[in-house]
């Protein structure tokens, strides 16, 4: 390392940075292993990556900014991801929406105020035959009508 | 000796609880005092019955489903581990209507095999094709995959031969493969199943077609909605390399999307790759001359990657003979939204859109009429009863304009509104573009607001005309097909269904 770290937090930035430097194309995986292990992007970091891969601060927000998966803020403490694509549209997914809105006081798209839920809208699981499906902190849950959806409802405890 | 019972690991019975069904039955065995040996392999493709699980006797294999955990205590009492009668017991599945119907070339190891284990991929046929392949010269494996007439299976359906002889024929040192599993429209599946309950084929094929065009490394970029195959897909790696078929001269990593669905877009996916937003580049220079990182790039779908081990080990015309008209071989037809069977249906090319959906799929839930048939993801068109009489085939769609994309059939039933499916195709496209055009870019918000329009019943004849309008500049003046092709569903729900836009008497009034 060629200075010392600032911080703890740069600390980590800096391990998470290493094994991406010299690779070709690593920005992608870079900000995946980010956000994966800080739960977001944070603004402050954006400037250290950009240095670690010799890119601008604008191509790296440009690339932050472009694609849905990352984000530059903590995410809810709990994240629903409902499938609303066309072949969960076919098996109920709009009558699931609205059950989990009214349970939960959530639009799809919308996070409480207490940070504590999300319910996200997401487009395709590859789980189209089992539908209407989703993602409950990162796992799978399909069939999602009558009483698995009462079940999930019951656990988020809304 | 211990009992084989496969409870499937894929996202998709992980989705509807196998995992609970596996721990279930592990507790079982041990309290009857049974010794079990639990495969996770991948489903066999009939979503429908998961959680399917299979034990091995005497007499075969013997399935029981959907299973759920809580059943578990009775299906032992009854004798599962032994093939017990029991209401939820299917007997052999390969014997089920569903697939006793079907042709499984790509997906012949599905299902039946531990996705991991190198011992079952050999002993079922695994690696023949790459151990031909490595005997033939380049020329000879591209030859050959030309001779299969195998297409495209990402959506585009151009010929793999060509494009791998276009590559083989670009100058070196550095190449490479790169496996398109983005895999992103709504209504397909079959590259998820593939990479979850068979990985290696899909390194095989690639490591074939690394051979054919003499490329040194390779991606397989995968979306980040599918963590399931990501992990399936980087163990794979990992065990081939350690086997010996990766790594000699050819090497290959696994690349996760980031919820872009334009990402699927060839060039979009290298721009990805690379590093970049996921913007489309202009053609030419074809991926083919100037891919990733500026070298000559094939870049294919998992299907059809996955579809060259057997041309090889089979031989092309193994492959060729199935088929219907310029649609050679095989195609893994994935059933989805409103019906009774819904999964993996592979099968020659030439079913009818009638016989998938009412025979095989078995038509909607509860015998509810089907009403539209969404063939070939977002950006493919709404067909109504009227034309299920169209072959499964890239000519035979196109020419009744629609198109078979990478193969997913979503069916609505009779509650379904295709003005706001019109509606949702134009939001997607909104929400998903590159940015790069403006007829795309633009031009489909306009579209939401002109279909909101005709709905509420404002000028309807004058804003169909200008829906009409905007569809035709965005087929033209669009670089790629997600702003080129959206006119697909929007037009095709217009055309077959304008009852649902406000009345037939409006559309006839526009005319
Ligand atoms: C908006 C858009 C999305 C696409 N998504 C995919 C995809 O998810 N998977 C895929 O294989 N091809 C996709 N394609 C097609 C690819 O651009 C390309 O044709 C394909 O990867 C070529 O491989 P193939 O010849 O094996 O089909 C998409 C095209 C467009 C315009
Ligand atoms: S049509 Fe849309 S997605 Fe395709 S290049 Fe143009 S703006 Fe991008
Ligand atoms: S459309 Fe919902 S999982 Fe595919």
């Amino acid at each position: 390392m060629t200075h010392p770290p600032d911080s703890a937090a740069d600390d980590a930035l800096d391990s998470l940075i290493a094994p991406h430097r010299n690779h070709p194309g690593a920005l992608l995986p870079l900000l995946h292993d980010v956000q994966h292990a800080l739960g977001c992007i944070p603004h402050e970091a954006v400037p250290r990556i950009a240095a670690a891969l010799n890119l601008s601060r604008a191509e790296v927000h440009g690339v932050v900014t472009f694609y849905a998966d990352f984000r530059t803020t903590p995410p809810a403490r709990r994240v629903v991801k409902l499938c609303m694509a066309e072949a969960c549209q076919a098996r109920g997914c709009h009558t699931t929406a609205a059950r989990l809105s009214a349970a939960t006081g959530l639009a799809v798209g919308e996070t409480s105020a207490d940070n504590a839920l999300a319910l996200e809208p997401i487009y395709c699981l590859g789980l189209c035959a089992s539908g209407p499906a989703a993602l409950v902190d990162d796992v799978p849950v399909a069939r999602l009508s009558g009483l698995r959806l009462d079940a999930l409802i019951a656990e988020l405890g809304r | 000796m211990s009992v084989r019972v496969y409870v499937p690991g894929d996202m998709a019975a992980v989705a509807v609880g196998a995992d609970q069904v596996a721990t279930a039955l592990t507790a079982a065995a041990r309290a009857a005092g049974i010794d079990i040996d639990v495969v996770r392999n991948g489903s066999r493709g009939l979503f429908t019955l998961e959680t399917l699980v299979e034990v091995e006797t005497p007499q075969g294999r013997i399935g029981y489903g959907p299973v759920d955990a809580a059943d578990v205590p009775g299906l032992v009492a009854a004798g599962l581990f032994a093939g017990g009668a029991h209401a939820q017991r299917l007997g052999p599945v390969e014997a089920l209507p569903f697939f006793a119907r079907q042709t499984r070339l790509t997906f012949a190891r599905a299902g039946l095999t531990d996705p991991l284990s190198l011992t079952d991929y050999r002993a079922h046929g695994g690696l023949k094709g790459l151990e031909t392949a490595l005997a033939l010269t380049p020329a000879e494996v591209v030859a050959r995959v030309k001779a299969s007439g195998l297409r495209g299976r990402g959506g585009a359906g151009f010929p793999t031969g060509i494009k791998w002889e276009t590559v083989l024929a670009a100058p070196g040192p550095h190449k490479y493969i790169v496996c398109n599993a983005d895999e992103g429209d709504s209504g397909t599946f079959a590259d998820r199943l593939l990479m979850e309950a068979d990985p290696f084929v899909l390194v095989e094929g690639m490591a074939i077609a690394a051979h054919a065009v003499g490329a040194d490394y390779g991606y397989v970029y995968i979306r980040s909605e599918y963590p399931f195959a990501i992990a399936r897909m980087q163990a794979a790696i990992d065990l081939a390399r350690g086997d010996g078929w990766l790594g000699r001269g050819f090497d290959l990593e696994v690349r996760v999307g980031a919820g872009a669905y334009v990402c699927g877009e060839e060039t979009a996916l290298l721009e990805s790759l690379e590093g970049r937003r996921g913007q489309v580049r202009a053609k030419p220079p074809l991926p083919a001359h100037k891919g990733l990182f500026g070298r000559p790039t094939v870049i294919n779908n998992v299907l059809s990657l996955a579809a060259v081990p057997f041309i090889l080990a089979e031989g092309a015309n193994a492959y060729q003979d199935f088929g219907f008209g310029r649609s050679r071989g095989t195609m893994p037809i994935q059933l989805a939204g409103d019906v009774v069977n819904g999964g993996v249906f592979e099968t020659p090319f030439g079913l009818t859109l009638g016989e998938l959906v009412d025979d095989i799929a078995g038509g909607c839930v509860g015998g509810r009429p089907v009403r539209a048939v969404q063939v070939g993801g977002p950006l493919g068109a709404y067909f109504p009863r009227g034309l299920f009489d169209t072959p499964f085939d890239y000519e035979a769609f196109t020419a009744r304009g629609g198109l078979i994309g990478h193969g997913g059939v979503v069916v609505f039933n009779d509650t379904v509104d295709l003005a706001q499916q019109a509606r949702f195709a134009m939001e997607f496209c909104a929400a998903e573009s590159c940015g790069k055009c403006t007829p795309c870019r633009i031009g489909s918000t306009r579209g939401v607001e002109v279909i909101d329009r005709i709905v509420a019943g404002e000028a309807r004849a004058a804003n169909i005309a200008v829906l009409e309008d905007l569809c035709e500049t965005m087929k033209l003046g669009s670089l790629c097909a997600l702003g080129g092709f959206t006119p697909y569903p929007v037009m095709s729900a217009l055309d077959h269904f304008p009852e649902d836009f406000g009345g037939a008497d409006a559309r006839r009034a526009a005319e």
